[in-house]
């Protein structure tokens, strides 16, 4: 497994462009967040200011996907996966090397995004208990959709189409819900989509009015992530590479 | 020319013999389809056997209109007018807050009889909207910004009638006047009151946005009417209206309670039911997935090294990305409005038969929606395959162009605050989302004209035109790094 680990890591780094990927998470959510807060004036920035300034979730997510279905899409796309798979026969300790590689980068580059964007923000104080749960939360949430990315890429394979995959994954359930005039529907959607959940780590005000609380939200997108996976290792070990 | 037709048979060989396009393309038309027909809303109308059907009055101008309001009338022959001092509008709401909606109304009016849906003009006060004057429920003309106590007149000379208004009674001012050639000899005139629905944005947080519709109900003093007698009171329209409505005379003072409006019918929030605008939200899905494909037309060759043969047997580089562009424009076009035609013509009757009003739109809004959702989508692609040119790699260039296009009218529908979706509906490639605006939007009707509701901030072409322009570009430059790299 160190091996694996070492492989991953020296793969991660040696292709060009995760560096400039992981600047572009940072700069994408820490920027985004920025400028939906500058867009409303202090105290008006909707009924949670805190979420407002974490907008740019949505571009770091985007951002951190590319780099987890590059991590083995990649490998697909050039014909190195069967090097990999010949050096490490074991396939799921391939996968679990490179999920565990992904959290050691995608991790950072959040701690560093979230409260860059939440300084930028109209938000009360970073030591508040909501304010921390949404920062911490955001940091897991954006970890859990590479892990989710890294799953679909190992069934989809072909990176461009994995990546569609992944992205329409994660706005299916807001949009559908969002057309849908039935109350009940909406919520319904937006228990169980991974993006919609997953975000209500953010609130933190009106939790009494959100589909799924915030912790639990969090963890229907871990289910996504953790089934996203499962099915990648099945998919892994059963096809050829 | 032969040249380039060589090129775009070129191409649509590669597109039909990659399995993997024409099945993304099938899907996308196949998500559309099924987001649009299947998981369907439910309704009530007609459910609760005869009488509960959702029908509406039609205008003169063969819309539908909504047309509830508590009439105090006279007969009026031949030409005449009537005199009125308002003296006070009071507003509730049906939560029992005192609120004065903007568009309660509270004036004179000359009908056509009493019956919803005929022909009428009127001057009146509004919550805070001041003096107006409508005609034929879609005419609005606005007078001075006044509210109660305020002196009206509303006169009939042949087939135009005239408003005025006055702040003493002694200096009258027009308001406006209208031509109403259906008016019969014989017509109701009198003093009518009538409140909205009013609907307030209840969350803007997490998830999608709710607004909260209740009931209104305005209550409207009027004294020193002339003619001073012969009045009888009448609740036109709705149920509601006629429980919560009233009349009362007292001597020289008239009050009048009333719900519901005098206009055009509008979908959303203070309307009733839907518009096909939302059968189509499976238009993402599609694009998505029309992305990928736009995307790989471009980078899958570079993957492969086949760009060198491609340059090869086509030098003109600017002709090779143009015969792209026409391959995978015509296949997503003809993908697109065959999806969307189905949904448009399907999805109505499916919502329908579940109970849901949907508002009925002309062939016209119709076919301006299917044509541009299919071009929405081929234009969409075509971008994509500026930025796969561009960028050469796939992932990033499917990824730059979903959150370029999707990813704003997603968090519009979902995240942002109002007034910073409008601005980005103005200004990303998704203000194209706006040629599927199907309902009109009517300034002179209380409702929430937002995104989520149908409703964008572009007329439907201008939005198209903001995605075509993005693209434009994204082409150009795609052309120009063509020819000046190295395959």
């Amino acid at each position: 497994m160190r091996y694996a680990l070492r492989a991953e890591w020296t793969k991660l780094w040696t292709v060009p462009g995760t560096a400039w990927l992981l600047l572009g998470a940072v700069v994408g959510t820490a920027g985004l967040g920025a400028l939906a807060a500058a867009a409303c004036s202090p105290g008006e920035c909707g009924a949670d200011p805190t979420r407002t300034s974490l907008t740019g979730i949505h571009i770091g997510q985007s951002v951190v996907a590319i780099l987890a279905v590059l991590a083995i899409g990649g490998e697909y796309a050039t014909g190195m996966m069967r090097v990999t798979l010949a050096a490490i026969p074991r396939r799921p300790a391939v996968l679990a090397a490179k999920a565990a590689v992904l959290a050691a980068v995608v991790v950072p580059a959040a701690a560093v995004a979230v409260p860059a964007s939440l300084l930028s923000g109209d938000t009360p104080s970073l030591s508040g208990g909501p304010v921390l749960r949404a920062a911490l939360g955001s940091v897991l949430y954006l970890l859990l959709v590479a892990l989710l990315a890294l799953g679909v890429a190992t069934v989809v394979r072909h990176p461009a189409a994995a990546i569609g995959c992944v992205l329409g994954l994660l706005y299916l359930f807001p949009i559908v819900a969002a057309a849908m005039a039935d109350p009940d529907w909406q919520r319904r959607l937006e228990k169980v989509g991974p993006m919609s959940a997953g975000q209500s780590i953010q609130a933190t005000t009106g939790l009494d009015g959100l589909p799924v609380g915030p912790w639990a939200g969090l963890g229907v997108l871990a289910l996504w992530a953790a089934g996203a996976l499962l099915a990648g290792a099945l998919a892994l070990q059963a096809r050829d590479a | 020319m032969n040249g380039f037709l060589l090129a775009v048979r070129a191409e649509w060989t590669k597109f039909r013999t990659v399995p993997g396009w024409v099945i993304a393309t099938a899907l996308a038309a196949v998500a559309m389809v099924g987001l649009g027909l299947g998981p369907s809303m439910q309704g009530s109308c007609g459910r609760h056997g005869p009488g509960s059907e959702c029908a509406m009055p039609v205008g003169p101008g063969g819309e539908e209109v909504t047309d509830a309001f508590t009439f105090a009338h006279r007969p009026l022959t031949g030409d005449g007018s009537v005199t009125a001092h308002v003296a006070s509008m009071t507003g509730q709401l049906s939560d029992d807050r005192a609120l004065l909606t903007p568009w309660a109304k509270a004036g004179l009016i000359v009908k056509d009889g009493t019956r919803p849906g005929s022909s009428y003009a009127a001057v009146m006060l509004t919550g805070a909207h001041g003096v107006r004057m409508q005609y034929d429920y879609t005419h609005d003309r606005a007078g001075s910004p006044g509210t109660a106590p305020r002196w009206l007149r509303l006169t009939r000379s042949g087939d135009t009638v005239t408003g005025a208004e006055s702040v003493d009674g002694a200096q009258w001012t027009d308001v406006g006047s209208a031509r109403l050639p259906d008016l019969p000899s014989t017509v109701e005139i009198g003093l009518f009151a009538t409140s909205p629905q009013y609907a307030e944005i209840t969350s803007e947080s997490i998830g999608t946005m709710s607004a909260a519709t209740q009931r209104s109900l305005l209550t409207a003093a009027f004294d020193k009417v002339t003619p001073a007698d012969g009045w009888t009171g009448t609740l036109v329209g709705e149920p509601t209206n006629r429980d919560r409505g009233g009349y009362q005379q007292d001597g020289d003072r008239h009050i009048l309670t009333g719900t519901g409006d005098i206009g055009p019918a509008v979908a959303g929030a203070t309307g009733l039911g839907t518009t096909v605008t939302q059968t189509l939200v499976g238009t993402f899905a599609a694009l998505i997935g029309m992305v990928v494909v736009g995307t790989l037309m471009a980078t899958g060759e570079y993957r492969r090294g086949l760009i060198r043969t491609t340059l090869a047997a086509t030098p003109g580089r600017g002709r090779v990305l143009a015969a792209k562009a026409v391959v995978v424009a015509a296949v997503t076009f003809v993908t697109g409005v065959a999806a969307a035609a189905a949904v448009v013509t399907l999805g109505q009757r499916v919502l329908r038969s579940n109970g849901v009003y949907v508002h009925p739109a002309s062939t016209t809004t119709e076919l301006r929606v299917i044509a541009g959702t299919g071009a929405l989508l081929a234009v969409a692609a075509v971008l994509a395959l500026a930025l796969g040119t561009l960028l050469r790699r796939g992932t990033t260039a499917v990824t730059a162009a979903v959150v370029t296009i999707v990813l704003p009218y997603m968090l519009v529908l979902t995240a942002l605050p109002v007034d910073a979706g409008r601005w980005v509906l103005r200004v990303t490639p998704a203000a194209a989302f706006a040629v599927q605006q199907s309902a009109k939007q009517y300034d002179q009707v209380e409702n929430l004209y937002i995104p989520v509701e149908g409703y964008f901030p572009l007329p439907p072409w201008a939005g198209f035109g903001v995605l075509a322009a993005y693209t434009a570009v994204a082409l150009a430059a795609a052309a120009w790094l063509l020819r000046r790299r190295d395959a």
